[in-house]
């Protein structure tokens, strides 16, 4: 037994070093970006490339900054970049990966080859991808003259350089429709309370549902700039979305065919055998099972969108504002700019972002293990 | 599993797999035509058309260009990948099989580490490099890459050790093996598909990285992939050597897919927690 407890104690130590570096490397050095993203430091130049820059805590105005100042106008429309960005990758990533699963899954001859085929953009770096694709782009070329093979007049779209933009909104809407969002989700929380006979609970929802309704309804506005803001959806982010897509839509493929491959087909044939057909058979009996790799896709899916920074890095460079993110203006504040501080801010924004969608994924995912 | 189908509509599927295999495979036919391209006939109106003369020269000026950077990648990627490797089968060992109180809660703050946004890290680790004398050196890189590679790898090999039986390693402890004894003796030995798996991953995404390659290095220790960023950006860009280049750049990684595609799966449905 004593034995035991000092191999237990060796075991322990073991672990130590990798946890003693993943504190520093990952806790630590959060609380530090924290900390300078608090500060003003950058915006006194002799200070910004100085050793040791001396610093003064200046709470959250960089932040307040950010999403409030006209000169962080660009900031704003990267989020809605990356919002964009992120709905029709992971929409087609996960469109296409489903289908090709499900092709493959009919017993055709050379799967293996097929497979192979979707899946080697997935070994590939996201700047051989953007190399690539920044050349299959070209105005005048690549995808464009594709059409004259079979006679037919080149395409037009200028892709990378577009300067379209569609879909506008203003800034200024977005805490209404927020609320909008809000109030939706609690009316579904109250309405499903309700079903499950929770009284209490589905009262306190409705209540608070109503209350914010009529707030808004009676024509509350925050209004969090002083003026007018037009946003949208720069359709220069096409391009650099098919790109993501045919790198990444391999990926989802392999996930669905290995949760296909592992449906029993007792299943399937006990859906036949009562009369369905194929596609009842899909909709009634596969896709309810496909559930959990969906949402496991898009959480993984999702935090690389949040995270994209070397594809857009190689396709139109970090310059540009209209296919801009945070992570690409963060990269230019700080290591362009010296604006440290600004740099510290965006990552922090992004953190949060990517932390909303990924502590929920660990905590159901190990959740179930534990228990076990 | 023809009863499945009626004949039908089997051509419906074949069409439908053409065409993904077009839209997967048509990148690759112009990059490789546009490398074998004399730079002078590249014309954006015949970019399609296989080359007149086919022209090697490309893939020599890119390989002198690129030469170093590969030789950066590739001993950061064998030396990083090395050292997270041993790290994370020693954790996923004691993870799986040396559960001490509080593990539970260790290790999911441990993975946490693998889905940030390394830019919300990028500043102190740029102050910490430089203040060690790191900064712009390859160790830094490696020490950097071993670091946020520990979470995938303990991933992977706490799931793998989960697999073996407790009751295996019960029986070395009855004839008095010990920790390392265990692990050397039983655990090790059956891991060698799980390090192919572990070595393949970290191997793709180490070669492939970006971010820390282009903020912590000097243009002296570039690895790959930020010598090729930097062949294709920029305005006037003659399009025979970044595809060139990139045709040297992925063919690491490409060759160890197509060689190895089953253990580069298995990696990939790893990444996704539960394994």
């Amino acid at each position: 037994m004593k034995r035991v407890n000092k191999d237990y104690l060796v075991a322990f130590f073991m672990l130590l070093p990798s946890l003693v570096l993943l504190a520093i490397f990952v806790y630590g050095f959060i609380g530090q970006t924290l900390y300078v993203s608090l500060t003003n430091w950058g915006r006194d130049p002799v200070q910004a490339l100085a050793l040791r820059p001396v610093l003064e805590f200046v709470g959250f105005s960089n932040y307040e900054r950010l999403f409030t100042s006209f000169l962080e106008v660009r900031f704003r429309q990267d989020l809605i970049n990356l919002f964009f960005f992120t709905v029709f990758f992971l929409a087609g990533s996960l469109g296409l990966g489903l289908l090709l699963a499900i092709l493959l899954d009919q017993g055709v001859k050379g799967e293996g080859l097929f497979r192979t085929v979707f899946l080697f953009p997935f070994s590939l770096s996201f700047i051989v991808t953007g190399t690539v694709w920044r050349w299959m782009l070209q105005p005048q070329g690549g995808v464009n003259a594709l059409p004259t093979a079979f006679g037919l007049p080149p395409g037009e779209f200028t892709w990378l350089t577009s300067r379209q933009q569609i879909w506008h909104f203003n800034w200024q809407d977005l805490p209404f429709f927020t609320g909008l969002v809000v109030v939706a989700v609690l009316l579904w929380l109250t309405a499903r309370a309700w079903r499950h006979h929770q009284r209490a609970r589905a009262a306190t929802f409705g209540a608070v549902a109503l209350l914010l309704a009529l707030w808004k309804l009676t024509g509350a506005r925050i209004e969090i700039l002083p003026f007018p803001e037009r946003h949208g959806f720069n359709l220069a982010l096409v391009g650099i979305i098919i790109a993501a897509v045919w790198q990444m839509s391999g990926y989802t493929m392999a996930l669905y065919l290995a949760s296909l491959r592992g449906i029993p087909e007792e299943l399937r044939e006990a859906a036949r055998v009562d009369g369905a057909s194929e596609f009842q058979t899909y909709r009634l009996v596969v896709f309810p099972l496909l559930g959990p790799i969906t949402l496991s896709a898009m959480i993984i899916l999702g935090h690389i969108s949040l995270k994209i920074f070397d594809l857009i890095f190689t396709m139109t460079g970090p310059d540009l504002a209209t296919t801009s993110v945070p992570s690409l203006l963060m990269f230019i504040r700080t290591f362009r700019a010296a604006q440290f501080a600004d740099g510290a801010a965006i990552a922090m924004v992004l953190l949060v972002l990517v932390a909303t969608i990924i502590i929920p994924y660990l905590w159901i995912s190990l959740r179930g293990e534990v228990r076990r | 599993m023809s009863y499945r189908k009626g004949l039908s509509w089997r051509w419906l599927i074949y069409l439908l797999l053409g065409l993904a295999t077009l839209f997967f495979l048509l990148p690759v036919y112009l990059v490789v035509i546009t490398a074998f391209k004399d730079p002078a006939t590249i014309r954006l109106a015949t970019a399609w058309q296989l080359p007149e003369v086919w022209y090697w020269q490309s893939f020599v000026v890119a390989w002198e260009t690129l030469a170093p950077k590969l030789r950066n990648s590739l001993i950061l990627a064998v030396s990083a990948t090395a050292l997270s490797a041993m790290l994370g089968s020693l954790n996923g060992y004691v993870l799986s099989k040396w559960r001490f109180r509080g593990a539970n809660i260790v290790f999911p703050l441990m993975l946490f580490g693998m889905f940030i946004p390394y830019q919300s890290i990028l500043i102190p680790l740029f102050q910490f490099l430089r203040d060690v004398g790191l900064y712009g050196s390859l160790q830094g890189l490696i020490l950097t890459h071993v670091v946020y590679g520990l979470p995938i790898t303990t991933l992977i090999f706490r799931n793998f050790y989960a697999e073996i039986p407790d009751e295996m390693l019960e029986a070395g402890k009855i004839d008095g093996a010990g920790f390392f004894g265990l692990y050397w003796r039983i655990v090790f030995p059956l891991s060698i598909s799980g390090f192919v798996v572990v070595i393949i991953w970290q191997f793709t995404q180490i070669w492939n990285e970006f971010l820390f390659a282009v903020t912590l290095t000097t243009p002296a220790t570039q690895p790959i992939t930020v010598a090729l960023a930097g062949l294709a950006g920029g305005e006037a860009v003659r399009w025979n050597l970044p595809m060139a280049g990139a045709i040297l750049g992925a063919l690491p990684t490409l060759i160890i897919y197509i060689v190895l595609g089953r253990y580069f799966i298995r990696g990939l449905l790893a990444g996704s927690v539960k394994g």
